[in-house]
């Protein structure tokens, strides 16, 4: 018991070290820079009180609950030997875990109005609801075929990097053809989509399934699909301008 | 606030809502066995929510209001000119010399709080057996946000094209792939990823259309994106910098000791 509670204590500890900067940064900007009192200062405390309990908790629920379950499954999808529901498990991880991710449907919205602005769609709700929808569906797409490659070059250890420089190269030439309001907002969109459940859950497939497979290293081939994930949808949603616009 | 943090905690479960379903669709459709520690990883399931929930909540009631204020309020024309004569489309880059520190330090710091990176950060060590430690590797990440949010701030004040600098850091990540460590590129490349969700993305946006606002001739719409690319883009040049740093250094102590 007094073992639990001491783990407990220095796992609180931890999550309030983590937390410390933002405060600190929060308060010298104000008192010193702003040179404002700080208010509220009551609700502030129990805020970072929270903050804390939430993180401790997170992490604990990580590491009993998501990545065991996410290696569970890697290793079961590995010991069936079947291609097809593995990759049909890591589309739908990828397309199910974006198309309702909130940050992804604040900055679709926030792209409807630029093309309503730059008069690549009609300017009314409909038509603006018709194109970030769209926008949306591609996202969630290409982070489902993001993992789908991702996932295929662990089995077949096609080296990461070539991947990549091939990914930038696309961006690179898309960037060239694209209409100038979809950029900013296409390079946003490759940040957004991986939520803060989605990442564990990937890392721990992609970690699970090269320890799964003979000649794969965890390091060099478990990680990376979180980087198919942040490059794809760039692509895509510079396709997407393209042919709305 | 228990409104608050019930409605927060039905969000939640709303986002894990799609990947429940789909984890126990493919586990008892496709794979068909039991799951090891059903009971514990449950359990898992409802401290990540329950977790996630009181962060969120804690965070929307003291640091977003006050870091989105305070994005305001230093972007404000007031601040910046601050006693100057000229106005403010006179104003210089180096007028906004708070503007890029606020926004390194906001980028560097929300990064170390960052939930997802932590979970990255613990699966890298366990996976290394230890050589990249927890800590080491969100410092090098959150240098990198800071940097990014920094670099971005002032591409918003100069009005340079965003494309500019995401190409000349491709090259700089390409050029360093070719030398560093072979072991370290994979996870570089998922911490551009990992870095920007809960904490960040609130507060740079924040800090993005507050600029975009009050700069002349920058329009909120065109110019306020481009801040999270930054953030997406930099933490893996310093993550690929700290592992040539290291190996630089082990190299030289090993070239001493013989």
């Amino acid at each position: 018991m007094t073992r639990q509670l001491l783990a407990l204590l220095g796992a609180l500890r931890d999550s309030a070290r983590d937390l410390l900067p933002i405060v600190l940064v929060i308060v010298f900007f104000q008192l010193a820079v702003l040179r404002q009192p700080l208010q509220g200062l009551d609700s502030l405390l129990g805020g970072v009180v929270l903050v804390v309990l939430g993180l401790t908790l997170f992490v604990r629920g990580l590491e009993m609950g998501l990545f065991p379950i996410g290696e569970a499954m890697a290793y079961a999808f590995a010991r069936k030997g079947s291609l097809g529901w593995l990759l049909a498990f890591a589309f739908a991880l990828g397309f199910g875990t974006t198309v309702a991710e909130p940050a992804l449907i604040a900055v679709v919205d926030e792209a409807a109005k630029v093309a309503a602005q730059g008069g690549v769609i009609a300017p009314d709700a409909a038509s603006r609801a018709a194109y970030a929808l769209g926008l949306r569906l591609t996202v969630a797409l290409s982070v489902g075929i993001a993992i789908v490659v991702g996932v295929l070059r662990i089995l077949k250890g096609w080296p990461l990097h070539w991947l990549i420089i091939g990914g930038y190269l696309g961006v690179v030439i898309m960037t060239a053809f694209a209409p100038k309001e979809i950029i900013g907002i296409a390079y946003d969109s490759g940040g957004v989509t991986t939520s803060t459940i989605t990442v564990p859950l990937v890392t721990a497939l992609g970690v699970g399934l090269a320890m799964s497979i003979k000649g794969r290293n965890p390091m060099v081939d478990g990680f990376g699909l979180i980087a198919f994930a942040s490059l794809l949808p760039m692509i895509f949603v510079m396709g997407y301008g393209m042919v709305v616009g | 606030m228990s409104a608050g943090l019930l409605s927060v905690v039905g969000g939640t479960l709303r986002d894990v809502l799609p990947i429940a379903a789909i984890l126990l669709g493919f586990q008892w459709l496709v794979i068909r066995r039991p799951v090891p520690n059903l009971r514990r990883v449950l359990m898992g399931f409802v401290y990540v929510v329950l977790g996630l929930a009181l962060f969120l909540q804690g965070l929307e009631q003291a640091l977003f209001p006050l870091g989105k204020l305070m994005a305001r309020q230093l972007t404000a024309p007031e601040f910046i000119l601050h006693g100057a004569a000229h106005g403010l489309a006179a104003a210089g880059w180096q007028d906004y010399m708070w503007v890029y520190a606020f926004a390194g330090a906001i980028g560097f710091s929300t990064t170390i709080a960052e939930p997802s990176l932590i979970a990255v950060a613990i699966k890298a060590r366990d996976v290394s057996g230890g050589a990249i430690s927890v800590w080491g590797l969100r410092v090098a990440v959150a240098v990198g946000v800071g940097l990014g949010i920094a670099l971005g701030a002032f591409r918003i004040i100069t009005g340079t094209p965003l494309h500019y600098y995401i190409m000349a850091g491709y090259i700089l990540v390409m050029a360093q792939t070719a030398f560093a460590p072979r072991m370290i590129v994979p996870l570089a490349y998922d911490s551009g990823g990992v870095t920007t969700s809960t904490v960040t993305v609130p507060l740079v946006t924040a800090l993005g259309l507050g600029l975009a606002g009050t700069v002349p001739g920058r329009s909120v719409l065109l110019d306020g994106f481009g801040l999270i690319a930054f953030a997406s883009l930099f933490p893996m040049i310093t993550v690929l910098g700290y592992a040539q740093l290291s190996e630089w250094r082990a190299r030289r102590a090993r070239r001493r000791a013989q």
